[in-house]
């Protein structure tokens, strides 16, 4: 039994189909990710996990109990926390505030707070500097850890993350990988969805990409970065030769996150 | 009490005419304290409705006159007012007519406010205005359309002059029990978790879901505290002025609409200075201006506000980073 399992999920905005007839299974102690283009259906495919969507059809279960009709806060209870696009800090609120918002469902439990705190600063010292700080005073990549180090406050089975690379420096994208890699490590699941093939691929150990709603491809990272098509068209390397000559160009999809 | 009285007439009057204007002076600021700080409670649930939801409550300022139609029914009509000593009587009163509001200001979040929760906004406010009609005639009937007044004594006439300066006994409660009031609401929501969570889920419904924050749960602690405050409002009024009618929820609940504005819609702590300040303007300008023209100037200062500075006073400081 997969920990996280989606089972030909179908999603709707009101008459236009997101998600049509998805199934991804996560097992235990795995990062997965899901890759594809914008408005591939990614981030919504998220959003139905966590509880925020309602599937209008399939399963989703979680350690084999099914949680596509459960309410949000409830899902979070049942042990899946969702770091959402965009960071979404609460700008207005001290990192701290941030970080007990996100033991919420333990929040009677002091000690265990203190110790979830603990550990978010362990694995982003910069966090620990800025604690009094309010969220929306933070740089990007620092809202970046604030948001994940949140997710984790919540002591999750399963972590959804949502683009951690949008918007980042590569430098500040290579050091939250790093740590994301440590946080599954320590045991917990990761479920990604990226652009940015390329590192998704590096970290993950099985990715999905998704076209349209549809799952096209799927297998282990290592067959996939070797897959023509992914490297044609998610890790930018073309069919020509021509390709050699630039190096550092990621996929159509990372080329235009590094806004906002 | 006497003890208040330092001096009688005397000095005072031979400091003549610039004395008696500074007596004056200071007990229009007091009297402006006073009704300021009834605007402050009521304006709080205004303004946290707001921040949450987004929503103007218009049906507030009817569950102010209901808890003063309770307190009243409670102090007339039970053994509350007939039983117990007035020390009793009063804090019983007041906690029980917050109670009563409070479970009103559910109810009504739940039939009226719920169900809207995913349409748009001017629906949810229609919806208010509904509620507020029907609030309305609903105590008009069972409290009848003529004033009603609270008993003479339910209050104790105690007042007391420091030189020149008249304060009274109600004067000095009201200001005392809505400043513990608000000093009580503004440490929960800034000091504890579930106050952090009341922030965020202001800040943002999705994300504070995310966290297991249940934002249905959130948005009914909105309607406890708010229309509770209300309620404590609405019988220290009817302590103080003695009147109540069933349309007062209309007339001071502009009023402390606009003192939420005055301070910044969706800011606590701009709800209690905007009331303060604007139960001062109202009782300054009425003083010296004139008495019958202070609801212009306080509905002035609504006009004004809304097309000059929307925000208010401390509305919207912190520049949020995308």
């Amino acid at each position: 039994m997969s920990l996280l399992e989606l089972d030909d999920v179908h999603i709707s905005y009101g008459n236009v189909q997101a998600v049509k007839g998805v199934s991804v299974a996560v097992e235990q102690g795995e990062i997965v990710t899901l890759l594809g283009a914008n408005g591939a259906g990614k981030t919504t495919t998220l959003r139905a996990v966590s509880g925020l969507l309602r599937p209008r059809a399939g399963h989703i279960r979680l350690a084999g109990q099914e949680i596509q009709a459960a309410a949000a806060h409830r899902i979070v209870e049942l042990g899946v926390a969702h770091v959402p696009e965009g960071r979404r800090v609460f700008a207005t609120l001290t990192v701290e505030e941030n970080l007990n918002l996100g033991a919420y469902r333990y929040r009677q439990d002091a000690t265990r707070v203190r110790e979830g705190r603990e550990r978010a600063y362990r694995l982003f010292p910069r966090l620990a500097e800025r604690r009094g700080q309010l969220a929306g005073t933070l740089s990007g990549g620092e809202q970046q850890m604030l948001a994940i180090a949140r997710g984790l406050m919540a002591d999750p089975k399963v972590l959804l993350l949502d683009e951690p690379s949008l918007g980042l420096a590569p430098k500040l994208v290579q050091e939250i990988f790093r740590t994301i890699g440590e946080i599954n490590r320590e045991g917990v699941t990761i479920l990604l969805v990226e652009q940015n093939a390329r590192i998704a691929l590096r970290v993950a150990h099985r990715a999905y990409v998704l076209e349209t709603g549809r799952i096209v491809l799927a297998g282990p990272s290592r067959e996939l970065r070797q897959d023509p098509r992914i490297q044609q068209a998610y890790l930018g390397m073309g069919r020509k030769p021509a390709a050699g000559r630039r190096p550092a160009q990621a996929g159509q999809g990372s080329a235009a996150v590094v806004s906002s | 009490m006497n003890g208040w009285r330092c001096r009688r007439g005397g000095p005072a009057r031979r400091r003549g005419f610039r004395a008696e204007g500074m007596a004056l002076f200071i007990e229009q600021l007091v009297n402006g304290l006073t009704v300021g700080a009834v605007y402050a409670l009521v304006a709080l649930g205004y303004t946290m409705v707001y921040g949450v939801m987004r929503l103007i409550n218009f049906a507030h300022g009817d569950l102010f006159m209901l808890g003063s139609y309770f307190g009243f029914t409670l102090l007339v009509a039970t053994f509350v007012g007939s039983a117990l000593p007035l020390w009793a009587a009063l804090p019983v009163t007041v906690l029980a007519s917050a109670t009563g509001v409070a479970i009103l200001g559910v109810l009504v979040e739940r039939a009226a406010y719920r169900p809207l929760r995913r349409s748009n906004r001017l629906t949810a406010v229609v919806s208010a205005m509904g509620v507020s009609i029907f609030l309305q005639n609903a105590a008009m009937l069972v409290w009848g359309p003529r004033y009603r007044a609270y008993p003479p004594w339910a209050v104790p006439d105690v007042r007391w002059e420091i030189g020149a300066v008249h304060i009274g006994f109600m004067q000095v409660l009201i200001l005392m029990v809505s400043i513990l009031l608000m000093a009580g609401l503004y440490l929960f929501v800034q000091r504890t978790t579930v106050g952090a969570a009341i922030r965020a889920t202001a800040i943002d419904h999705d994300t504070a879901r995310l966290m297991g924050i249940n934002v249905d749960q959130i948005i009914r602690l909105i309607f406890v505290i708010g229309p509770g405050l209300g309620a404590v409002a609405g019988v220290l009024l009817g302590l103080y002025y003695r009147q109540i009618h069933f349309t007062v929820g209309w007339s001071y609940g502009l009023k402390a609409f606009t003192a939420a504005i005055l301070g910044g819609i969706g800011n606590i702590p701009g709800a209690m200075v905007g009331g303060l300040l604007l139960g001062i303007l109202e009782m300054l300008g009425g003083g010296y201006i004139s008495a019958a023209w202070k609801d212009v100037f306080v509905f002035l200062i609504l006009i004004l506000l809304l097309i000059f500075r929307p925000t208010g006073l401390l509305g919207e400081r912190v520049a949020e980073k995308v």
